[in-house]
């Protein structure tokens, strides 16, 4: 290494000045809307990295959209200093994060070896015809995606179906035909929020151990440990 | 052997229908745990974390005190605490999660004051609505009563406690993967070394990364003594543990019981447990820790329900879910499914796995569905022995991650076991169960 002169600030083009403000970005978000950013904004304040919000801003922007339209992972993109190709391609990664649009209620019937001994192939074939979608598909009426899930955790109540991610218990044929009566005329709306909605309990504190004390606390502990270490060394020798 | 009086560590709550409220939990002796710990030195705490010899329950069933001495000489900066529960037919920590987020809060604070650490993350399934209202509304009221947050019970210590949902990749249950997630991007695992969590963990600095039921275990640890846990069960495994049993049993659910004092045939068969096989049917086969381990017989059903015991007949406790088929089981299509799983769940980064996994899923479609040929079968375990050298066990890999040597677990148990089955579907150009 030689030494060199320190570094000269380089003028920069205002909007990537914008980017660079580490999740209080002051850049423009055209598909958030000013709600969505600031619950978006409180999330990132959470992490030591804000990429590490992205996961839970993705939710954020499916609570709104129902799904992730182009236009808000451009906006997460903004907010957290990354490309929306990177956005994309964390969100290509996972179920749950849809870059096509689905219907209101995403209907997730678990076919696998728990609910497979207990009649889910039988299960998913009646959804398929009743709802005239194959697994994967949306009704005509937008109202319904059917999903062919996997283990949803919940193997004491099989066949076991989610709407939403929210369980909806062992389900037989015809107690399938009423849930999706009841998802179209509104009935289960208290308990299964629409599609994209997934923690409706705030967080209702932002971080509050002192980032900057705990640093020197833990030194001195560090401290601390290699005197006892080197105490108790000196007593056995 | 017989069902013990055990006492139920983490599961003595759950007859209570508020057992999430802090109030319930507060009266059934909450956060006392946490309240002795702050008086011990972390040290000490950890102590008797290492006394109690507590296995992880994450599946690996690594000594959760190792985990943690190997940090204690260089200060942590991270604990996550993997709550991904997705391994097939696993559903104890989804209970755990719901329906007693504060005694999971409860545990991730003593390990934090024991490891010193400042910052947690709570990972937890995406497809867990109920469990994530249920475990930030919990940490919500943690913050308000002085449990978590700054200088908790007046201690001068200090955590904070962040609830992360996932977003539905089965992967991002493998440690490496969920720290991968946690930063943001694709659940790709790391290969290890140099990757070890404890070495080079989430931001690259120590982190120790723990199970929730192992969490779960520590405020009774704290409170009753290391000892205490390390008095129940036998040998290497300690202490209750949760089992899941699922499939054609007429009491499916969570179970906690000793370990290796119960058998797996009273975890099937004892009337308070599983209650026996539906409609008077025989066991056929089961598989004793999630999809990922080879498969029991009847013969084997006399086995305890200890973590060497298993491992010594040439499987695993793994997750603790157990799945009993019965005799009107087509062993194929069971394989078939399990295999499926596999292929969709693959992250892709490792050809054995990426492209191994599709191949056979795809044949063994093919003879479940009667389009089969009798040279599948040798293809079948050439194909698993391209992810897994020697279909040994435990599994050799040739992967980044344990996903791909996964996979012939249940296709080589079935092949084994139930040979004649595939013949069958292959010459008569179908399944004989349809």
């Amino acid at each position: 290494m030689t030494d060199t002169a320190p570094p000269q600030p380089q003028p920069q083009p205002a909007a990537v000045t914008a980017r660079r403000s580490n999740g209080a970005s002051t850049a423009t978000l055209a598909h958030l809307s000013r709600a969505t950013a600031t619950r978006a904004r409180n999330l990132i304040a959470l992490y030591p990295e804000p990429r590490s919000a992205l996961i839970p801003l993705c939710h954020l922007a499916q609570e709104q959209e129902g799904w992730l339209t182009p236009g808000v992972m451009v906006d997460i993109a903004a907010l957290l200093d990354i490309t929306p190709a990177e956005v994309f391609g964390t969100a290509t990664f996972y179920d749950m994060l849809h870059t096509e649009p689905v219907g209101t209620h995403v209907v997730s019937v678990c076919t696998n070896v728990a609910c497979l001994l207990n009649g889910a192939l039988e299960l998913l074939e009646h959804a398929e015809s009743t709802l005239g979608v194959n697994a994967g598909g949306t009704t005509a009426d937008g109202v319904i995606t059917l999903e062919e899930a996997e283990c949803l955790a919940d193997c004491d109540a099989t066949p076991c179906v989610q709407v939403n991610h929210r369980y909806v218990g062992a389900q037989t044929p015809e107690s399938f035909d009423a849930l999706m009566a009841d998802l179209r005329s509104g009935a289960r709306s208290a308990d299964i929020p629409s599609h994209g909605t997934l923690n409706r309990v705030e967080r209702t504190t932002g971080l509050q151990a002192d980032r900057g004390q705990i640093a020197t606390e833990r030194a001195a502990m560090a401290d601390a440990q290699s005197e006892r270490a080197a105490a108790a060394k000196q007593a056995g020798s | 052997m017989a069902i013990t009086d055990a006492p139920k560590i983490i599961t003595g709550r759950l007859d209570h229908p508020d057992s999430h409220t802090l109030d319930r939990y507060l009266a059934t002796g909450g956060y006392e745990g946490l309240r002795k710990a702050l008086t011990m030195t972390p040290e000490a705490v950890a102590h008797e974390v290492d006394t109690a010899s507590l296995l992880g329950r994450g599946g690996a069933g690594f000594p959760a005190g190792r985990k943690w001495s190997m940090l204690r000489k260089n200060p942590v900066t991270y604990l996550v605490v993997n709550g991904d529960e997705s391994e097939p037919a696993t559903f104890k920590d989804h209970l755990l999660i719901e329906r007693d987020p504060h005694q999971l809060i409860e545990g991730v604070m003593i390990a934090a004051y024991a490891l010193q650490v400042s910052q947690v993350f709570i990972y937890l399934r995406g497809e867990f609505a109920l469990g994530l209202e249920r475990t930030q509304a919990a940490l919500n009221d943690a913050y308000s009563h002085g449990a978590v947050g700054n200088d908790i019970f007046g201690s001068g210590f200090s955590v904070d406690v962040v609830v992360h949902p996932g977003a539905g990749a089965y992967i991002c249950g493998e440690e490496t993967a969920l720290l991968e997630s946690l930063e943001g991007k694709r659940g790709f695992p790391r290969i290890k070394p140099p990757f070890f969590p404890a070495a080079i963990g989430l931001y690259g600095e120590p982190t120790v990364v723990n199970n929730v039921e192992t969490m779960s275990n520590l405020p009774w640890i704290v409170l009753n003594g290391g000892a205490a846990f390390a008095a129940l069960g036998e040998g290497r495994s300690t202490g209750t543990r949760l089992f899941a049993l699922a499939g054609h049993v007429n009491n499916p659910g969570v179970f906690e019981i000793e370990m290796v004092k119960t058998t797996f045939h009273d975890l099937v068969y004892a009337p308070v447990l599983g209650g026996g096989i539906p409609h008077g049917r025989e066991l056929k086969a089961f598989i004793p820790g999630g999809v990922s381990a080879p498969w029991f017989g009847p013969d084997q059903i006399d086995i305890p329900l200890g973590q060497d015991e298993v491992a010594d007949a040439g499987s695993m406790l793994g997750s603790g879910s157990v799945v009993v088929m019965d005799d009107h089981t087509c062993a194929v299509r069971a394989s078939w499914r399990i295999t499926k799983f596999f292929a969709r769940e693959s992250c892709g980064q490792c050809t054995p796995c990426r492209e191994g996994s599709g191949w056979l899923e795809k044949i063994m479609e093919r003879i479940e569905t009667g389009h089969g040929r009798e040279e599948d079968l040798d293809l079948l375990l050439d194909a698993c022995d391209n992810i897994s050298p020697g279909l040994a066990w435990p599994p050799q890999q040739t992967t980044i991650c344990v996903l791909g040597p996964s996979i012939p677990s249940s296709i080589g148990s079935a092949i084994q076991m139930f040979r004649d089955e595939f013949l069958v579907h292959i010459k008569e150009g179908g399944c004989p169960f349809d």
